[in-house]
């Protein structure tokens, strides 16, 4: 006796999807994704490792390196500027209210200046300029890519992941930590100026109750870890813009992607080497 | 589409009718280029199926065939841009499948390619495009290379464009600056991707006799890769048509428009 023999036919149809086939299917829409991720990885490494090479070769491209310095860093600095005095203000005026409520109003300078230079200044900057630098990196190196210029510079003899990767990638790695110290200053300021809107104190005085307890590794190690957001940047960037394909949609997905990428590392970057410096730094 | 028949093979020692001239840009006496059973797929599409072909020195050979028959990539296999699956690659006597990065970049400097689109950087003039190759690989002062690209740009009739962006000059007129670009180094060997495509008749005939021109002036071996068969009669000493990965025939435009091949006359009289 066959053993569907007591199933009614009705029920043994041929359009409902037998358990092992949807487990399969189940399991390639997983891996898919997780599949696609880790080509991405791989290829990153690849590429990485590339400009790795390229960079220890003469000539050293120092008139590119000086151009790409003043694209990323100079160009850059009118955002980063605003961004970290709209942060300052924000949150001066937001942190006014809690303190006061605490009768802890004289800590407002040391909590503003803390919060800046610790976290808020570096992660602003880093995602102000992964949105700027990475974007345009993404699109100006996809555009070349599909006009044929990255060809061009390899057909005469140059090595583009030297001369477009390696310099772009060098720029943003120098240039953030030095953009974060104006996100820094531009947000004290303007974090005073909110604050002395309200009840009038001098800067002077604001800047002294601010750094009263703050030493030299506040600053340095903070500030030096937006040199790895600079490196993601760069390095995704330039990883994006470089394997762009298909015309000038390509170029748009490509500016996209770098961006997205470009922040979703910076923040994770972020919370890594916050653990660390705690370690470290304590 | 059916396979041709009768594909007749003309070698190239039955058609050179003029022999041209030595090229001055290499000091090589053999073949200029040399393919031998080189193949390439992209995934599952087979590009180029064993293709065998000689340029000779200071002959300008050109490539036709239809759209996606390889022959971009096949210019861009002889430069190094990409890697062949497999085959030989002499250039001037040197393969060049296994070298290294820095020793390709020694061969690219004897050749000059000219993009489809002209590929000029787009943030530099067109002075730097010109001044690009001869900033890295020569030791030219700034006067001697300032020198050598208004007589390059004097050589493509564009010395009014020196100080200008590729936006802000025509199609026709970037061909020129990416021509002089490319014969910056006074390359042996010249690869010229669509050199007319996109252009008026009137601006392709002009591009046509400068090519020649140039030719006249450098003595370079040239592969020409174009679908204009007028272009390819007036600067060609030797034709080759592409078809299914391999050289279907090569010859003369003349022996080309004789063929009793069904694929070669359709080809050839597309535009007659």
């Amino acid at each position: 006796m066959s053993h569907n023999a007591s199933i009614p036919h009705r029920l043994i149809s041929q359009d409902v999807p037998q358990v092992p086939s949807l487990m399969r299917a189940t399991l390639t829409s997983l891996w898919s994704p997780f599949n696609g991720f880790l080509e991405w990885f791989g290829e990153l490494g690849i590429f990485a490792w590339q400009v790795m090479r390229a960079a220890v070769r003469r000539p050293f491209e120092g008139r590119e390196l000086m151009r790409q310095l003043d694209e990323i860093g100079s160009k850059s600095l009118p955002l980063v500027a605003l961004a970290g005095a709209a942060i300052g203000a924000v949150l001066s005026l937001q942190s006014r209210s809690s303190l006061v409520h605490f009768g802890a109003k004289s800590m407002l300078p040391a909590a503003l200046v803390f919060s800046i230079i610790h976290e808020t200044g570096p992660i602003v900057t880093g995602l102000v300029v992964s949105g700027r630098v990475g974007a345009g990196i993404g699109a100006e190196l996809g555009s070349m890519k599909v006009t044929e210029q990255i060809d061009a510079i390899e057909a005469s003899g140059v090595n583009p992941y030297k001369y477009l990767a390696f310099t772009r990638i060098v720029a943003c790695i120098v240039m953030l930590p030095l953009l974060t110290l104006a996100a820094d200053f531009f947000g004290v300021l303007f974090g005073w100026l909110a604050d002395t809107l309200v009840d009038p104190i001098s800067f002077t005085k604001f800047i002294h109750r601010g750094f009263a307890g703050t030493t030299f590794s506040d600053f340095l190690a903070p500030t030096c870890r937006t040199a790895i957001f600079g490196l993601i940047i760069g390095m995704i960037g330039c990883f994006q813009g470089m394997r762009t394909q298909g015309g000038t949609a390509g170029v748009g997905i490509s500016a996209t992607s770098s961006v997205v990428m470009s922040s979703l590392f910076v923040i994770l970057a972020d919370v890594v080497l916050v653990k660390l410096i705690l370690v470290f730094f304590p | 589409m059916t396979l041709p028949e009768q594909a007749v093979l003309v070698g190239p020692e039955e058609t050179a009718a003029v022999s041209p001239p030595e090229s001055s840009g290499g000091e090589h006496e053999g073949p200029a280029v040399v393919l031998r059973g080189l193949h390439k797929s992209f995934g599952s599409q087979i590009v180029l199926d064993g293709i065998n072909l000689t340029v000779k020195s200071g002959e300008t050979l050109a490539m036709l065939g239809r759209s996606g028959t390889g022959k971009s990539v096949l210019l861009k296999l002889i430069i190094g841009l990409q890697k062949p699956d497999s085959g030989s690659i002499l250039v001037q006597g040197q393969e060049i499948t296994s070298l290294d990065l820095q020793a390709m970049n020694e061969i690219r400097k004897k050749m000059g390619f000219l993009f489809q689109g002209a590929a000029l950087y787009d943030s530099l003039t067109v002075e730097q495009n010109i001044a690009f190759p001869l900033k890295r690989h020569t030791k030219m002062t700034k006067s001697e290379r300032r020198d050598r690209v208004k007589e390059l740009l004097a050589s493509v009739g564009m010395e009014s464009a020196l100080k200008k962006m590729p936006s802000d000059i025509s199609g026709g007129m970037q061909k020129r600056v990416g021509l002089a670009r490319a014969l910056a180094l006074k390359p042996g060997i010249l690869l010229l991707d669509e050199p007319t495509a996109g252009l008026d008749p009137i601006t392709s005939a002009e591009i046509d006799e400068l090519i020649l021109k140039l030719q006249e002036e450098h003595h370079m071996a040239s592969v020409v890769v174009t679908h204009d068969l007028q272009s390819a009669k007036t600067i060609a000493d030797r034709i080759a048509l592409l078809y299914e990965g391999n050289v279907l025939i090569e010859g003369s435009f003349q022996d080309l428009e004789k063929s009793n091949n069904r694929f070669v006359s359709a080809f050839m009289q597309r535009d007659s």
